[in-house]
């Protein structure tokens, strides 16, 4: 399947929910947030949030700034 | 490390009372690591955070939540390059799922070269996210007619900039920065432009609640020591204020009596 991940485009082999993406990446789900979309999918959502062809998501993460 | 007040002097926003008045960025460190000691040396109860997109190709990478602690720090989520109030309520929407709190920084940015806020697209934005829930601390010019409008708007606590983001050079307006403190029902922070002790010292004789800065500490020769330096110009400032310092004169007035001369 085709994602927009964080403005880029890229393929992965079929994925069925956010909860799956995250896992995928390799990523500590407590320590970002996604938008699917540009809405807001909750942590708690992440398993039952089904991703779609085409989905626009970011996957972003606190960093330093003043 | 406390960057607490002597005899229990505390501020409170939004509900949260602090004993340090000192809010310290996280940017522009050699690390992350250095980054928390600095946090720790400043005695710091609040860091502000930026929000940005995951590094994918590198999952690896230090994370600062590994390092600036959120069980240790208050975080204080920024909307550090935004420049509508869309981009402001969608990057701190993201923040509060990431972070779970509502308490935020709203700056809406102008110019990328002098960095001062678009205070007519800041006071949108502040709506906005008021009708979203958040609390919002927001960064804003010295003007004290548009500090007001922000206050009436609901904004949680009133930040003017002492001069533009990372410049160093000082509080550039002591009279527009005591104007708008005289006014406020809600704390006054000055936020950007502190650039040594001094002025940290200065910002808070005159009034402010508390002082944020990131680049005067980061950009120090030695961040830690300057950090410390700001915990204590922080206190010694807050310590001035709440004493009352004595009336200026013309002439001079010895410090020894006249009297029983030899």
């Amino acid at each position: 399947m085709k994602l927009v991940l964080n403005g880029e485009d890229r393929t992965f082999p079929g994925l069925g929910t956010i909860a799956d993406l995250v896992a995928h990446l390799e990523l500590d789900a407590r320590k970002v947030a996604v938008e699917r979309n540009l809405e807001i999918v909750p942590r708690s959502a992440y398993q039952t949030t089904v991703i779609a062809d085409r989905d626009r998501i970011e996957i972003v993460h606190f960093i330093g700034g003043g | 490390m406390d960057g607490s007040i002597p005899g229990g002097d505390t501020w409170t926003v939004a509900g949260r009372t602090f004993k340090s008045r000192l809010i310290v960025g996280t940017g522009k460190y050699r690390d992350y690591a250095q980054n928390a000691a600095a946090a720790e040396a400043a005695g710091a109860e609040i860091v502000t955070v930026a929000l940005r997109r995951v590094n994918l190709s590198d999952p690896n990478q230090p994370m600062l939540v590994d390092y600036v602690k959120p069980d240790r720090f208050t975080f204080l989520p920024n909307t550090a390059g935004c420049f509508t109030g869309e981009d402001a309520v969608r990057t701190l929407r993201l923040a509060r799922e990431a972070g779970g709190w509502n308490l935020v920084k709203l700056e809406v940015l102008s110019d990328t070269r002098h960095l001062l806020p678009d205070m007519e697209e800041t006071l949108r934005a502040l709506k906005l996210l008021i009708a979203d829930g958040f609390q919002v601390m927001v960064y804003c010019s010295d003007d004290p007619v548009y500090a007001q409008k922000l206050e009436d708007a609901g904004a949680a606590a009133i930040m003017p900039a002492a001069a533009p983001i990372g410049s160093g050079r000082g509080i550039q307006n002591t009279l527009n920065l005591g104007l708008i403190i005289e006014q406020a029902r809600v704390p006054v922070l000055v936020d950007a432009g502190v650039g040594t002790a001094s002025d940290a010292v200065l910002a808070m004789e005159l009034g402010c609640d508390a002082v944020l800065m990131n680049t005067a500490i980061a950009e120090a020769g030695d961040p830690i020591l300057m950090a410390s330096a700001m915990k204590h110009a922080v206190i010694a400032g807050r310590e001035a204020f709440l004493a009352g310092r004595m009336a200026r004169r013309t002439y001079a007035d010895p410090s020894s009596p006249r009297a029983g001369l030899i």
